[in-house]
């Protein structure tokens, strides 16, 4: 009784050997469902009385701070906010985020990962400060960032320009987007060079002694052989940050508050300055649901990009 | 059937990577030196939290590594707040939300990795999904079912929240895991006339049991720094580390060594202990697709 | 054995008893973490030992999350709080909606005819106070004497604005790292747009007209944001669309700015030498004026207000009149100096000597106080109330919504006339939105 089943990355795979044996089936078919039932029913119960209530709210006028606003909203909160200028670059922006950390994470981790497989003196010291960003809460990084790295008066970047008489450059008034991505990669950098590092660490020994006896240079092995190897690994990275990054807030909220403009605003930041700053939870819930859609679109690609993926590097 | 699909682990292979044998001694340098480099930038704004903690005030402003080390800011974040029940509500909240979510992931994962269905793979990214809802757009309803239910500012409110946006993550890595188990083992102890109690508890967990206490490792380090809902549904009785942050983030006038005074206590703890199992933690986060 | 154990056993029945019948009540509190809370909250312990029956609850957050919970508190009426800091633009919303309880049967040493009355005015709906004043601030010109007096510049009692353009231009020395002029740039109804707003106002600007349209898009905000734009070009700090209250207050008092046009609360701060490395060579003058002769003024202040679902409003109301009152203002005197106490709020503090000898903001302070009318904000009539805001819960978001289109300009990524365009469609709509526009 081998049961094909569809995985998101788009294979087809054959269950469990485990699923083929009879005895504990039988005797557990009956309880075996309500297993997976709290599971299932709290994560049910978790998006459907939230998500509910939000569809509920984004189709009637509810404003906190002016309760004289009621009624059927028609599609006005959908409108409003579609309407809104900063709600294209908004998507946009989340967008660009994504991909530029993932981008900049997995080729950072890659690289660093091959290096950190050479054996040298104090490496295992040397892993653990490259991965500490990874525990640092996010409000307390970017405020790290904003004020003492990066901050044109007396952060540590303009306080080394000055002493080489270069002018002083306002990272977050005139590259605030390259900033944000700058100090959201620093953060999952370490978690994609940590999975990416202990991959590397399995590679087959004798593929590799096989491919340089058939004479591959350094540059053919890595593309070759390790980054096929690291695929999956990669896949998980892109997956995991997927979910985070799709809606970053701490970062943007301390240090640029969306702008200068709306360089900044990301779908989650636009959600908060409609929504938590004027109370408008109409608008607010409206933003949410276009939130939830957009994640379900990203979700969608990743899981097809992914399945291409592995099929290729098999 | 494919061994190296992205839900399975692969074989075991030897570790040690060709490229040690044949490293020169100047490439080994080489490396090392550039090993290192790269370290030092990462690890530095950390380093620099650190120092700045130990500064004055006034000497926060000034790039000196040379310095008269000082508790000052420390002594002040103690007298200005109550950094252990911060400490002790983030420890129950990390812990308490983990156990939790272990109890229902594990029989989840259980039937999901052993008696798979059509519908299992289905479930498992729809669980993913539920990941993907926006917390600010969801923040009034969620805070209104608080409120009806008398959770506002509860350690267990707290705890219910980060076991639901863990459970996905947690299922997700528990049925990696156990899918890791070679079948075999199983019919044995069945064959032996085990239980499904017995068998849970004396075959399976023993096996997967570095697993799950590396999935407990990554649960405890995103209920530990999550800021959004902590900083929301708790005032004063509940509030963990995040909340004690929030109170020093931008207050006015010099107030560098106190912030990095206060991040550091907030951040030692977990990132000691991530430290101290960084080996779990590495096997736990790659869904043990890639050890 | 037994009877060993017996004296004990009757002793901490004692004491559970003891401890029952004194019941303490819980006093949960919502505030900003500013240097006047946390000066509130480390002496609060002296109120504590008066009243051993209550017992205080801090819950300090920044700003705009102490916004964020107090509102969603309010709003569903949750009772976490019993007590909460409000802003004088939320007191009258709140208020009006039914979210606060009135404050009443003050005790006659509260004197609260001593508090000024705009901030009662301020705090009142329909004639009934519904939040007390701890601090209250407007506007004024704060700057280097040092540097001045190096240069041979002065600074007028009451400066204009082409004076403070003229001394910035002056001053700046980009080389070593000085500017002439620190403003706030960080986009928020509550950050930017409160300077901007004063500006806009001295140069003769209205948000609406009296039929609710916005007038935005108007020669007079083109020329403010002009002035604005160019002055922090020219001597302004780099980085400057980051820079809010906070990190301005941070930059006077590590001297790297010599002029810096903000709160009156910031001068406390300033003058302190523990927090600041200016604090003897920080001078104060009023707020600039362009064409409205009172124009460069705010009114703000901080308040205490009880929600209606407090618990324990009673309890509430006994530490927020402590914390309000004269005795307070004393009590920091004696801890930090008199220069420290929370300023703005009283009228008998700038009768004190002892103050104003040590304070030497205070009578620019009151000057401005007094000069600041919520009422009649404008030159030209307006449908609103409010200096350095409009009074309305929409404005939240148009404010916001104008500071990061201003923020944009600052930073040289659109032009005056694009953001004011936008601006003023966004205002627009929020009043439509809102309902005012018919």
């Amino acid at each position: 009784m081998s049961v094909e089943i569809q995985t998101p990355s788009g294979e087809v795979k054959t269950t469990h050997p485990a699923a083929d044996l009879p005895p504990a089936v039988e005797e557990a078919d009956s309880t075996l469902p309500f297993l997976q039932w709290p599971a299932v029913g709290s994560l049910f119960l978790w998006m459907i009385v939230p998500l509910g209530m939000t569809i509920y709210f984004s189709f009637i006028r509810y404003n906190l701070m002016n309760p004289e606003l009621t009624g059927f909203a028609k599609a006005d909160n959908f409108k409003y906010l579609w309407e809104d200028p900063a709600f294209f670059p908004a998507i946009l922006n989340t967008v660009i985020l994504l991909g530029s950390v993932l981008v900049i994470t997995v080729v950072v981790g890659v690289l660093l990962a091959v290096l950190y497989d050479h054996r040298f003196f104090g490496r295992n010291v040397a892993t653990l400060l490259v991965i500490a960003p990874f525990f640092v809460m996010p409000t307390v990084s970017a405020l790290v960032w904003k004020n003492m790295i990066l901050h044109p008066v007396y952060g540590l970047i303009a306080l080394a320009l000055h002493s080489v008489g270069l002018p002083a450059i306002d990272w977050f008034g005139d590259h605030p987007m390259f900033s944000v991505i700058l100090i959201v990669s620093w953060e999952w950098m370490p978690f994609a060079f940590l999975i990416l590092f202990t991959s590397i660490k399995s590679l087959d020994l004798e593929q590799q002694e096989a491919a340089s006896i058939d004479g591959a240079t350094g540059m053919q092995m890595f593309f070759r052989i390790t980054l096929p190897h690291l695929s999956r690994a990669i896949g998980v990275v892109v997956m995991i940050e997927t979910i985070f990054l799709l809606s970053i807030f701490a970062e943007i909220y301390t240090t640029t508050s969306g702008g200068p403009g709306t360089a900044t605003t990301n779908l989650a930041y636009l959600v908060y300055s409609l929504g938590l700053q004027q109370f408008d939870i109409g608008i607010a819930s409206a933003g949410g649901l276009l939130a939830v859609i957009l994640a379900n679109v990203v979700a969608f690609f990743l899981v097809r990009l992914l399945s291409n993926n592995l099929k290729a590097a098999r | 059937m494919s061994s190296h699909s992205f839900w399975y682990a692969s074989s075991p292979t030897i570790s040690k990577p060709l490229a040690n044998v044949e490293d020169s001694r100047l490439k080994t340098w080489l490396i090392g030196i550039a090993g290192w480099l790269i370290a030092l930038i990462v690890f530095f704004p950390i380093f620099w939290i650190a120092i700045t903690a130990f500064k004055t005030e006034q000497g926060a402003y000034s790039p000196d590594l040379i310095f008269k080390p000082t508790l000052e800011s420390f002594r002040e974040v103690f007298a200005r707040s109550n950094y252990k029940a911060y400490l002790l509500n983030s420890i129950y909240v990390s812990l308490g939300s983990t156990l939790l979510c272990f109890l229902i992931a594990i029989p989840a994962a259980y039937r999901m990795a052993f008696f798979p269905t059509p519908k299992t793979a289905g479930t498992l990214v729809w669980m993913m999904s539920t990941k993907m809802m926006p917390a600010v757009g969801v923040l009034l309803p969620v805070y209104l079912l608080f409120r009806t239910a008398g959770l506002l500012d509860s350690v267990w409110g707290l705890i219910f929240i980060y076991t639901l946006l863990n459970l996905p993550i947690a299922v997700w890595m528990t049925f990696t895991y156990f899918c890791e188990v070679p079948g075999a083992i199983l019919e044995a102890a069945r064959v032996d006339g085990a239980s499904l109690m017995g068998e849970l508890r004396d075959v399976l967990a023993p096996m997967s049991l570095p697993g799950i206490s590396s999935t407990a490792l990554l649960l405890i380090i995103l209920s530990w720094n999550e800021a959004f809902w902590s900083i929301n549904l708790t005032s004063a009785k509940a509030a963990p580390l995040t909340v004690f942050i929030a109170s020093y983030s931008s207050p006015e006038g010099l107030f560098w060594a106190k912030l990095s005074a206060a991040s550091l206590l907030a951040v030692a703890p977990i990132m000691v202990m991530g430290w101290l199992s960084q080996k779990q933690l590495v096997s736990g986060l790659t869904f043990g697709a890639v050890k | 054995m037994i009877k060993r154990l017996l004296p004990i056993a009757f002793l901490t029945g004692c004491l559970l008893s003891a401890s029952s019948a004194f019941a303490q009540k819980t006093v949960t509190i919502a505030a900003v973490n500013n240097p006047q809370m946390i000066e509130l909250k480390k002496l609060s312990s002296k109120f504590e030992t008066e009243n051993p029956d209550i017992k205080l609850n801090w819950v300090i957050v920044e700003e705009n999350v102490l916004r964020q919970r107090v509102t969603t508190d309010l709003t569903t009426g949750s009772g976490q709080f019993d007590l909460v800091f409000i802003g004088i633009y939320e007191a009258p919303i709140f208020a009006k909606r039914g979210f606060l309880k009135e404050i009443s049967n003050l005790p006659a040493a509260f004197d609260v005819d001593d508090v000024f009355k705009s901030l009662r005015d301020g705090a009142s709906y329909q004639g009934k106070l519904y939040a007390m004043p701890f601090y209250g601030e407007s506007c004024m010109t704060m700057y280097r004497k040092d540097l001045f007096d190096a240069k041979g510049l002065t600074m007028a009692d009451k400066p204009t604005y082409e004076d403070i353009k003229k001394a910035a231009d002056t001053l700046t020395d980009k080389s070593k790292g000085m500017y002439g002029i620190t403003l706030r740039g960080k986009p928020g109804w509550g950050e930017n747009m409160a300077f901007i707003d004063a500006l806009a106002i001295s140069m003769g600007c209205t948000w609406f007209d009296m039929q609710w349209k916005a007038t935005l898009d108007t020669p007079e905000w083109r020329k403010t944001l002009n002035y604005y734009v160019d002055i922090m070009k020219k001597d302004g700090p780099p980085g400057a669309t980051t820079n809010g209250f906070n990190e301005n207050l941070t930059l006077f008092a590590s001297g790297k700015a010599a002029i810096w046009i903000d709160s009156t609360a910031g001068a406390g701060t300033l003058f302190d030498k523990s927090q600041s490395q200016v604090a003897d060579k920080v001078a104060f003058a009023q707020a600039p004026v362009g064409v409205a002769p009172n124009g460069g003024n705010w009114l703000w202040s901080w308040d205490f207000a009880i929600p209606k679902a407090s618990k324990n409003p009673d309890a509430a109301q006994k530490f927020a009149a402590w914390a309000c009152s004269k005795e307070y203002i004393k009590m920091v005197a004696d801890d930090t100096g008199w220069a420290t106490v929370p300023p703005g709020t009283r009228k008998s503090l700038y009768d004190n000597e002892a103050y104003t000898k040590v304070a030497p903001f205070a009578k620019v302070t009151l000057a401005a106080m007094a000069a600041a009318d919520p009422n009649n904000p404008t030159v030209k009539p307006v449908p609103y109330t409010g200096l350095q805001y409009v009074g309305i819960p929409e404005f939240q978001s148009i404010g916001t919504t104008v500071g990061q289109n201003i923020a944009g300009v600052l930073a040289g990524s659109s032009t005056v006339e694009q953001a004011l365009k936008a601006s003023e469609a966004a205002a627009n709509r929020a009043v439509k939105q809102g309902g005012y526009q018919k």
